[in-house]
């Protein structure tokens, strides 16, 4: 049963399956899957056309923090809480970001619109504190600006 | 292989290259504490309680996956490597359910005996349990993950030495657990049963089912006959499983020890494998004279068959449409048996002694009612029996030997070798020898079957035929040969395969802790009931010539056909 | 070709674009067109120009602006370019911004040198041309026509660079074992994977000067008799990944990259490879895994990568900056190279400085140059004119430094003298109004998230780490909390399996030795 609409065999085409590939081709999947996610329909494909065995692929997946195999929002919210941005208020924005969307972090609004989470340094700690929406970074937050810049993905 | 010297706690020692320095340490008399170690696995040095400090070097090493050099000094015993290593335990420790007299493995655990060592009383860091269910719903193997110390054993077995999958480290940090695909319950997974992952865990965090109590309350029932089977390799574990030495053959107490139990017959698994080779031989030389698939793969071991039907479902036709001795026997205790003795079957309860996991499931395929019961109602692993002659105080030290019951008592040597990798063959090669040549097998010993690597090969020259062979054990070894199956390159006649490495002797339901060397013991002890046995090739058992007179008819006649051979069923093998 | 009598080098860095620099180049392009200006000046995007806000710089005589929002266009246009006299209130201001660019070679007024960043903000990132035209490839050129693989060896060995990942390991022998093993197959891969708190110096060279990057991983694999290479950059820098990617595309086109380079024997391709957001993997062997597409858990060493990594094949792994050094090494020379710095530590090192200061961002400095010049000189003062307190120097599994030990010299020999590391090159100030306890709390909750769990140390103590310190945090911990936690630390550093869970600790301990006061203020009252 397909529980997303990702075309999963012409991505696998594009990239030959050799498990090099296997990042790059999880980073697609997902990119395609509009929610942020790889269903288990998808894990599937990429397992059996790459050879690797289903479990390891699930291994592979929750190992790394960008990818998810559970349905995540159109947009994550990914909010930076390493040093650099803690010691300039991080925790503030992320209080706000939590208040304005009303989910705590791992969570996903109700509307399946944002999902809410933390991560390690994004490597933008001139503008900290910053937070990364789906691929595009904010920063130089303050928790006023939480409420403006949710509006621009609604 | 050359020599180095190195200097160990200041001593000097001569040791070849390839030792790790656990090996030199072992050697100089120094047991220096493992947990992520096992002589089964690859190493992968990560519990870091067999650090040492290795001069020259600023970070310790684990001994256990280091290798000596020319001119290495290592330190074992300083005030920091103690240190580090009680700390590792410690913080093990506090992440595990200290509540051991409510663990099955309570006083046969590894991390218990360190603890002990180490003279661990308090633990300054807070109890913090990652909180997981229990996955028992398979009825066969327990998975308590709030026991799991991530040592990752259970990782490697299953995905090295079986090349199953079942298990793999899901996530990271503290939250790393060992893990099915998506946290499937064990049965929604590609699992085969096998066990090793339970022979190789350290603690209490996987085991298989207990139904001892079940047995026992059958026992008790007055109006329930119980018989019981015990397969080839539990009379050379059982001693061990109750504290003896590896490879004690203890067949007469076995039995004697049985009856005390209060089994109302106490018959062997042997007699079936007897009738195993009987049916198997004949369906090869069928499959030779009418141009049938080959090479043939013996289906004796039901977690190589899961494997096969997951993995290989294209090569199904490949093997032996026999049951295992187990179901063949449990299809006979509800007919043969009670035909010939009078019990009414609806009476009558079937249990085997298994050193198999896999068995507490072949026995409850839906397949396995063609007695019209279910011909074996309950599985107990060596382990479980091993419980209940504690719980009932079976002294092998003084109880007198006794023999099986009738009509399955009789056996042979042949069938007693079933327990080791290359018994099958070995078995089937003496009698097919002689049913086709008509002859004498010149030296019933054929050794070339013999042996615990993982692939062996051979030709056997069974008159005009030179009759090519392969034995394989453990399922990666398994993959191997099926691979070249898969491919046609695989040009032997006859095939066998047993799941766990070192055949039955090494199950998953086998005493623990396991290692190259136990099973080496047990196996020689194998061997040694062999050659005892007055009778030692299938076909000469005087029993089987009665049940087929009596009872069977023929070999692949329509009864056998009807009781002793079964169908397999294609799995998914990408879940 | 068309004659453009000026430049406009807009930064086009990630941040430069948060704060708004495409809007900004828009309306410079509309502005120039309005007054006709289009076919005179030409706008051309580049990597960070290390200025504040939007910033960008007037060739040909080289004006920094700075702050520049899409409102100053109009006057910025009509005041420079066309009535030519600078607009003097959005001149960059610190750091001698013009300077930096104008002066790339020589030594700078605030102690900068500019070795590895010689390109960033001076060409367009984007366009193949300028990086040829500023001397890129000439080094690949002469080591395919004039050097054998072992005079190249020889030459990065003589100029004593060493790695800049951290690990600070001699680069010319790194690459001497792999050019010494024999094999079949052999790679190069770059370590892009640029994790650390704090740290944005990989990025900023990949999007500032990828070609240098492509180049030099060019003369690698020749030097050690590799065919292949990746750049393994974390999933969250798509600039970077689309920066490089297209350096490889245009080189490739070129035939600096692919079959038979430049009409020789030697044939080198490159693949971009991209993480999955983990901290662990910019340990080699975990970033290894990683390609192989596993999890990114770190092996046991030996073997080493250089003998036998990538598949099991020979692998040289180095860091995005130590990569930039190569060609100048190549085309200039080692002797050249080693003039700068001191001995043991040749050449530059970038850093990234952040926290409570006015001048965030990238410099790169000679090595030896002390830690109160950097603050002093570059960072100047605290933004909030409180008096700074300490630097956390080298990422999260850095060490910290309180003001009075700033005199330190950030070189590799004092700095391993003192048991220091600079690791990833970040300088984190932060001032008196930083609570070293809470400041703990986000480096332990890194490390808890970070650990990849393979050894206990590391997965459990990263654990505990997080716990004790967060209860001192609340005020709710015990001395036995900080005793414990020196004795773990002390245990993490010497018996975890990689670098992460043996420099996961540098922090706590140097609070421990610095700070004790504060964390003892975590202690429960009654317990005190």
């Amino acid at each position: 049963m397909a529980c997303c609409n990702v075309d999963v065999e012409s991505i696998l085409n594009k990239y030959s399956p050799e498990k090099g590939n296997l990042m790059h081709i999880l980073h697609m999947v997902q990119d395609a899957s509009g929610e942020n996610f790889i269903c288990e329909d998808c894990m599937k494909k990429i397992a059996e056309k790459t050879g690797v065995p289903l479990n390891k692929l699930y291994g592979v997946t929750s190992f790394y923090s960008m990818f998810s195999t559970e349905k995540r929002g159109k947009y994550v919210i990914r909010m930076c809480e390493s040093g650099p941005c803690h010691v300039v208020g991080a925790k503030d924005v992320l209080e706000a970001f939590k208040s304005e969307l009303g989910i705590e972090v791992g969570e996903t609004t109700p509307c399946g619109t944002f999902t809410l989470e933390t991560t390690a340094c994004l490597g933008v700690c001139a503008v900290a504190p910053a937070v990364m929406i789906n691929e595009d970074v904010h920063g130089n937050l303050d928790p006023s600006m939480v409420k403006g810049i949710i509006e621009k993905y609604k | 292989m050359k020599n180095v010297n190195i200097k160990i706690d200041g001593k000097s020692y001569n040791v070849p290259e390839n030792y790790t320095v656990l090996d030199a340490c072992k050697e100089a008399g120094i047991k220096i504490p493992v947990l992520c170690y096992h002589p089964d696995l690859r190493q992968v040095g990560s519990c870091r309680l067999c650090v040492v400090e290795i001069e020259g070097q600023r970070t310790f090493q684990p001994s256990c996956a280091y290798n000596v050099y020319e001119g290495m000094e290592v330190k074992t015993n300083t005030k920091e490597v103690r240190a580090a290593r009680k700390m590792a335990l410690e913080l093990i420790l506090s992440r595990h359910p200290m509540d051991c007299l409510n663990c099955e493995r309570n006083t046969q655990c590894e991390l218990q005996d360190l603890a002990a060592d180490f003279g661990i009383t308090e633990v300054d860091f807070a109890l913090q349990l990652p909180g997981y269910d229990i996955d028992d719903e398979n009825g066969i193997i327990v998975r308590e993950h709030d026991k799991c110390i991530n040592c990752g054993r259970c990782v490697r077995a299953c995905q090295e030495v079986q090349t199953v999958n079942a298990l793999e480290f899901h996530k990271r940090g503290y939250e790393k657990i060992a893990y099915t695909t998506a946290g499937k319950k064990l049965q929604d997974t590609t699992c085969t049963y096998c066990g090793q992952c339970i022979n190789v865990c350290p603690t209490g965090a996987l085991h298989e089912n207990d139904e001892t109590a079940k047995v026992w309350e059958w026992i008790e029932d007055p109006n329930t006959h119980v018989v019981v089977q015990t397969a080839p390799a539990i009379r050379v574990s059982i001693g061990e499983a109750i504290g003896l030495d590896a490879g004690f053959l203890s067949t007469g107490k076995l039995v004697a020890g049985l009856r005390r139990l209060g089994f109302d017959k106490v018959f062997d698994t042997d007699f079936t494998a007897d009738l195993t080779i009987i049916e198997e031989g004949h369906e090869l030389l069928h499959r030779l004279k009418n141009n049938g698939t080959l090479p043939m793969i013996t289906s004796c071991s039901p977690g190589w068959i899961k494997f096969v039907e997951t993995f290989f479902p294209d090569c199904l036709d490949h093997v032996s449409s026999c049951k295992s001795p187990q179901q063949m026997f449990g299809a006979l205790a509800k007919t043969y048996y009670p035909e010939k003795s009078g019990v009414d079957p609806k009476t009558i309860k079937s249990i085997s002694i298994m050193p198999c996991t896999a068995k507490k499931y072949e026995c409850n395929r839906p397949e396995m009612k063609d007695s019209g019961y279910q011909d074996v109602d309950v599985v107990l692993t060596t382990r479980e029996l091993a419980k209940m002659f504690k719980v009932a105080g079976v002294d092998f030290a003084v109880i007198d030997e006794e023999k099986y019951d009738a009509p399955f008592g009789i056996t042979t040597g042949a069938a007693a070798i079933f327990g080791a990798t290359g018994g099958v063959m070995e078995a089937a090669l003496r009698t097919v020898y002689e049913v086709v040549t008509g002859e004498e097998l010149p030296d019933v010993n054929l050794t070339m079957c013999r042996g615990l690597e993982g692939v062996k090969e051979a030709t056997v020259q069974v008159g005009d035929i030179p009759v090519k062979v392969a034995v394989a054990n453990g399922l990666s070894n398994a993959r191997k040969i099926l691979d070249k199956v898969r491919a046609g390159e695989a040009d032997y006649h006859f095939i066998e395969i047993m799941c766990c490495p070192g055949g039955c002797i090494g199950g998953g339901g086998q005493p623990r802790p396991t290692s190259p060397e136990k099973r080496q013991a047990r196996m020689e002890s194998i061997y040694c009931e062999d050659a005892q046995m007055e009778i030692r090739k299938s076909h000469k058992n005087p029993s089987i010539d009665v049940i087929y007179k009596e009872f069977l008819k023929e070999p692949l006649g329509e009864k056998s056909h009807h009781l002793l051979h079964t169908k397999y069923t294609k799995r998914d093998s990408n879940r | 070709m068309k004659f453009f009598r000026s430049h406009i080098l807009i930064g086009m860095d990630t941040p430069s674009v948060l704060q708004g620099a495409k809007g900004v180049k828009e309306a410079l392009i509309s502005e120039l067109s309005k007054k006709g200006l289009e076919n005179e000046i030409k706008v051309i995007e580049t990597g960070s120009l290390g200025f504040s806000g939007v910033g960008m710089i007037v060739y040909t005589e080289g004006t920094a602006y700075e702050n520049v929002t899409i409102n100053d266009v109009a006057e910025l246009v009509e005041e420079h370019l066309v009535k030519g006299r600078a607009l003097t209130r959005l001149i960059a201001k610190g750091k001698g911004a013009a300077d930096v660019v104008a002066n790339a070679e020589e030594k700078l007024l605030d102690g900068q040198v500019r070795i590895v960043l010689k390109n960033a903000g001076r060409i367009n990132p984007d366009d193949i041309n300028e990086y040829i035209a500023n001397d890129g490839y000439e080094a690949l050129g002469k080591v395919l026509a004039q050097m054998s693989p072992k005079q190249v060896i020889d030459e990065v060995k003589a100029s004593e660079l060493r790695g800049r990942g951290g690990a600070a390991f001699p680069t010319g022998r790194k690459w001497e074992f792999t050019y010494g093993t024999e094999a079949d197959q052999k790679y190069v891969i770059c370590n892009a994977d640029e994790g650390e708190p704090g740290t944005f110096k990989d990025r900023l060279i990949m999007e500032g000067d990828p070609h240098s990057v492509v180049e030099s991983m060019a003369i690698c694999g020749y030097a050690i008799g590799a065919n292949k290479g990746f750049i393994y950059i974390r999933g969250e820098y798509k600039l970077s990944i689309e920066r490089i990617q297209k350096a490889i595309d245009d080189a490739k086109k070129l035939n600096l990259l692919g079959n038979n380079i430049l009409g020789s024997d030697f044939s080198f391709d490159l693949e971009v490879c991209f993480g999955g957001g983990a901290y662990v993997c910019g340990e080699e062997t975990a970033l290894i895994e990683s390609i192989e597409g596993k999890r990114g858990e770190p092996r046991l060493k030996p073997p080493y990568p250089p003998v036998s990594g990538l598949w099991n094949k020979p692998t040289i792994v180095n860091n995005v900056e130590t990569f930039a050094n190569i060609p100048q090494i190549i085309t200039k020379g080692a002797q050249w190279f080693k003039k700068t710095g001191v001995e043991g530590s040749a050449g530059t090192k970038v850093f990234t400085i952040i926290g409570d200061i006015n001048e965030k961002g990238l410099i790169e400095v000679p090595m030896g140059i002390s830690l109160r010049e950097v603050f002093e000189n570059i960072a100047k003062v605290t933004k909030s004119g409180k008096k700074v307190k300490f630097a956390h120097i080298g990422g999260s599994s850095g060490n910290i430094v309180p003001e009075k030990n700033f005199d330190i010299k950030l070189d590799l020999a004092t700095l391993a003298n003192a048991n220091l590391t600079h690791g990833s090159g970040v300088i984190l100030f932060c001032s008196e109004d930083v609570d070293v306890v809470d400041y703990l709390t986000s480096i332990s909750q890194f490390f808890k998230h970070e650990s990849c769990g393979k050894c206990t140390p590391c997965r459990e103590g990263t654990f505990r780490l997080d716990e004790m310190v967060k209860r001192l945090a609340a005020g709710n911990g015990s001395e036995k909390d900080i005793t414990k936690m020196k004795e773990l630390c002390e245990v993490m550093k010497r018996s975890s399996f990689c670098g992460l869970g043996q420099a996961a600790v540098n922090p706590f301990l140097d609070c421990i030795e610095h700070f004790a006061d504060e964390l003892r203020q975590g202690v429960k009252e009654e317990a005190r």
